[in-house]
């Protein structure tokens, strides 16, 4: 909650906002590709064996994924650090309370 | 949720300008989007709780069809890219752009629904019900309310497509559409972790 | 309505010109009714909504608090008979509910609706119609949940409705899906609420309000409505597995089938502990702003009352199984919570310093609002100071499920959270009504209220240390022990003071009755106040200022009125509100665009109940509403929120003023 909005308060980006961040229609669409490509080798676990690196590989895969359609899809990395505010305070403490009330069951015990 | 706020616009940009230099409604947006975390965690981790308590029906791996929902997910993760094709359009005032992207996403987030009801369909005749076990419950519901959400999700693009093309409704269409697609991104994120979750890692 | 003109000759009175919305997408005219009912139902204005937000929560209060006595009425004897074991049931989980969701939430909700707005200069809210949205949803979903006393009996699990005990076979009846569906409704308006006032505050600031110099009040509203808007949507999905329990067959919470029933009491606490601050911090907002005006001094350490106010809402997040200290959590998250809870207590203390700070060395005056703003102080503390004895794991073991319990949380919120409410009363009255209400009976009330208080819930410490579990319906004169703390004597003694209570309450509805029929209007300043909200005439207009004020302090009011001397540092008065109201209205905005009335928020709200009814009964109803719902959406979505010019009416009598388009 303490963002502090004022720095950028009055005009700074009042309406041209839109058009300036973001990427060129290119750039979304190599994103694309990585973002199948790494979709690609969450699938291939099903076929492959990675031993111990299963599930690491799965969750890092995972997360990568998740930031990069929220940081350029979502233009979080473009935009106004009060949206990746509003944003992350909600997936932080979802995250924080959920693994603390699943740990409570030992679900992460085995 | 976010098809209420198509004319909220005015209100936020008609005139003067807010003390953050902000759109209301994409700070709306953006709000509601990490109050959604916290029910979508509560719901994946009711599933991560249960997915292993089956005391009759089929478990987990035995009614997952990983290749079928290998190829639906990819459905989903392509309708973002076609998603942020509308919002770009959109930008530069280009209708027909904006249309035709938003039509595809909307067709694309229709495939995997429609995957997502054939998915249904067959758990149930492999005896997997709502009520058979409590994996069957939480998973049933967990991606029952994700599905809900593509549905949403499709109904206000198609919405948006009918705005766009009628001209005499006011408002900052772009910016509708910029609220749309963040709210289908989500969606599309949130996907991303219930198929680990859910489908790569066996319980 | 929607548009207003100020006349082009000054020194007149400002006459509204009556516009008129002639269409709308869809088909309808817009609702244009300035008096009446109408003007109420299909109002988008932010204070008119505070005050029917505010209204419904003083009925709910009062049924509350009538379910209240018939509980101590109950335990008033030996082997009380004046309800059966079911309905005290009822009786005990209904008046939680209503306390909490229909009466602390809403009564905030009022005061957050009418007074944020004004104390940051805008002229409305954010969204006007989600605004209107919210208070119907409440509304729907309170009469939703208290129907179900007429259709086989109201919900008996308790307010935190542990499985078992919200099963199907421990409650037959329709009350938990009455309760479960109507929160659902309830849990829409806080949400829709939440983001509608995080972006008021974040966004409608007036020129000049940076973050740091927003009144306290506003600064706790938004830390609440962050905390809700992150808490409902979990207690929305344990509902959800609920109603799916109990409706649908599924088994979430059913050990027989395997279940853990843990995972409710974890659901519904990650929402359930965010959901005390949710009720207490309004209030603490509320006395912030009235004990800097009545001891004539600013609040002492404003950024330490802000930062602890945020950092109360953060560690709220990490202390809710304190709450399930006595389930078999483990020795490591026992540890860990009763760490967390402990330190909650900090941010807390800081407050408790800082308003105790305030009072020192000021010029105090001893009204009714700084009665109760005092008595929360006191009230509060003993409640904190038991709170904490509860986050030691060991004595928290014995304290469970005891009166005990039940007298630390009617401390913290009786004595906070509604005496923090009832200096709102006091304080606010004459803004929102342009009366003020009858001191001397205000300081009556608060000492019928104060002992009345002390006289139910102190002696339920020693019910509770003594044994007697929390829920029980009668006790024995067999069972109830000897000498001075013997349970007959305190439960007496309990069950008279919540009668004193309920008179202290009845003298503030005197009061109001009173006021209203008064004609003696109000002074513009009576307190002389700090904040925006006082420097526009009382009650505000429609379009709260006649010129946005720029921003330049924090209390900004205050210093319009006096000036420092720069050698003797003293504060004098350069101006009264009278004189600085009469400026803005010379210097008024001559075309002011307000959000113009919907009949939309109330038809989507009230197709919500027609949905759960349809849950419970038959679903082809539920479906009927979820058609509604949807094309109400669609009636929303197709509506300006703001009519646009063009869309008015040229004046009939053709007066000069009227004519829009000259001045666009």
């Amino acid at each position: 909650m303490t963002v502090a909005t004022e720095t950028h308060s009055e005009h700074d980006h009042s309406h041209d906002d839109h058009a300036e961040h973001g990427m060129s229609n290119a750039g979304y669409i190599r994103v694309a590709i990585i973002l199948a490509a790494m979709t690609a080798l969450e699938v291939s676990t099903y076929y492959v064996d990675f031993g111990a690196f299963f599930l690491p590989v799965l969750l890092t895969l995972m997360c990568l994924k998740f930031f990069i359609v929220v940081s350029y899809f979502m233009h979080l990395k473009f935009d106004n650090k009060l949206f990746s505010f509003c944003f992350y305070a909600g997936l932080f403490l979802a995250v924080m309370v959920y693994c603390i009330a699943l740990a409570t069951f030992k679900f992460f015990a085995a | 949720m976010s098809d209420v706020a198509v004319h909220e616009a005015d209100h936020g940009t008609h005139g003067h300008i807010t003390s953050t230099g902000l759109s209301n409604n994409k700070v709306a947006m953006w709000l509601f989007l990490g109050s959604e975390c916290l029910l979508f965690g509560g719901l994946i981790s009711t599933y991560m709780l249960y997915r292993g308590r089956v005391s009759i029906g089929p478990r987990p791996g035995h009614v997952f069809d990983i290749p079928f929902t290998s190829v639906s997910s990819f459905v989903l993760l392509m309708s973002s890219l076609t998603m942020v094709l509308a919002v770009s359009a959109a930008q530069k005032r280009d209708d027909r752009g904006t249309t035709l992207w938003l039509t595809v996403t909307a067709l694309l987030g229709a495939t995997f629904v429609g995957g997502q009801v054939y998915e249904f369909t067959a758990m149930y005749n492999e005896g997997l019900g709502f009520t058979t076990s409590l994996f069957g419950s939480s998973f049933f519901t967990l991606t029952g309310f994700h599905g809900v959400h593509v549905t949403v999700g499709i109904i206000m693009l198609m919405s948006l497509v009918g705005i766009i093309k009628r001209s005499d409704i006011p408002g900052d269409k772009a910016e509708v559409v910029e609220l749309i697609g963040l709210y289908w991104h989500f969606v599309d994120v949130i996907w991303i972790i219930i198929f680990t979750l859910v489908y790569l890692i066996p319980a | 309505m929607a548009i207003i003109e100020q006349p082009v000759t000054t020194g007149g009175i400002a006459l509204a010109a009556p516009v008129t919305p002639t269409k709308a997408q869809g088909g309808f005219r817009r609702p244009v009714s300035t008096t009446g009912w109408k003007s109420w139902l299909f109002t988008v204005d932010h204070k008119k909504l505070g005050i029917m937000y505010g209204v419904m929560a003083m009925f709910f209060f009062l049924l509350g608090g009538i379910e209240a006595v018939m509980i101590r009425m109950q335990l008033a004897a030996p082997n009380g008979k004046v309800l059966s074991a079911s309905v005290y049931n009822q009786m005990f989980t209904m008046h939680a509910t209503t306390m909490v969701f229909l009466f602390v939430m809403p009564m905030a909700a009022a005061f957050a609706n009418y007074f944020v707005p004004l104390q940051i200069g805008a002229r409305d809210v954010a969204f006007p119609r989600m605004n209107a949205f919210g208070f119907w949803c409440i509304l729907g979903g309170g009469i939703f949940i208290n129907l179900s006393w007429f259709l086989g009996g109201a919900a008996d699990g308790g307010w935190f409705m542990y499985a078992p005990n919200s099963g199907p076979i421990f409650s037959p009846s329709h009350g938990i899906d009455f309760w479960t569906l109507g929160l659902q409704i309830a849990g829409i308006a806080s949400l829709t609420g939440a983001i509608n006032l995080i972006v008021t505050v974040l966004n409608m600031r007036a020129p000049g309000m940076s973050l740091m110099k927003m009144p306290v009040f506003t600064w706790l509203t938004l830390v609440v409505q962050f905390l809700l808007l992150f808490a409902v949507p979990v207690i929305t999905v344990a509902l959800f597995l609920l109603s799916f329990q109990r409706n649908f067959g599924a088994t979430f919470f059913d050990v027989s089938a395997g279940a853990d029933p843990l995972l409710w009491q974890h659901l519904f606490w990650i929402f359930g502990h965010p959901e005390v601050y949710i009720l207490i911090l309004p209030s603490f907002g509320i006395i912030s702003e009235v004990l800097p005006v009545f001891a004539k001094k600013p609040l002492f350490g404003y950024p330490f009352v802000v930062f602890s106010g945020a950092a109360i809402g953060f560690v709220g997040w990490g202390v809710w199984a304190h709450h399930m200290f006595a389930s078999g959590l483990g020795p490591v998250s026992v540890a860990v919570f009763s760490i967390s809870t402990m330190a909650i207590a900090i941010p807390t203390g800081v407050k408790i310093v800082n308003w105790t700070l305030t009072l020192w060395g000021g010029k105090l005056r001893f009204t009714a609002a700084m009665h109760f703003a005092i008595g929360l102080i006191v009230l509060f503390t003993i409640g904190g100071l038991s709170g904490v004895t509860h986050s030691v794991a060991p004595s928290d073991t014995q304290q469970t499920d005891t009166y005990y319990i039940v007298a630390h949380f009617h401390y913290v919120l009786f004595g906070g959270a509604v005496f923090g409410l009832f200096s709102g009363f006091y304080y606010w009255w004459p803004k929102m009504f342009g009366k003020t209400l009858n001191e001397k009976l205000g300081k009556v009330n608060f000492w019928f209220m104060v002992i009345g208080m002390n006289m139910t819930f102190g002696p339920m410490h020693i019910l509770g240390l003594q044994g007697q579990p929390r829920r029980m319906y009668q006790w024995t004169e067999a069972r109830a022990g000897e000498g001075f703390f013997n349970l007959a004597f305190w439960n007496r003694i309990a069950s008279i003071g919540s009668l004193v209570l309920s008179f202290g309450i009845l003298l503030f509805l005197i009061n109001v009755v009173k006021t209203s029929r008064s004609k003696e209007r109000a002074p513009l300043d009576p307190w002389d106040a700090r904040t925006l909200e006082w420097m526009t005439s009382s009650p505000p207009k429609e379009h709260n200022f006649d010129v946005i004020p720029t921003v330049h302090h924090l209390d900004e009011f205050f210093h319009r009125k006096y000036e420092q001397d720069p050698v003797t540092h003293e504060y004098k008065q350069i101006a009264t509100a009278e004189e600085i109201l009469a400026d803005q209205e010379a210097h008024a905005d001559k075309h002011i665009h307000m959000p113009s009335p919907s009949y939309w928020p109330i038809v989507l709200a009230a197709s919500l109940p027609v949905i759960m009814i349809g849950v419970i009964y038959s679903i082809p109803v539920a479906i009927l509403g979820g058609i509604f719902t949807v094309l109400a959406m669609f009636g929303w979505a197709l509506e300006p929120s703001t009519a646009p010019e063009s869309d008015f009416d040229p004046p009939a009598s053709g007066e000069s003023t009227k004519e829009l388009a000259p001045l666009v």
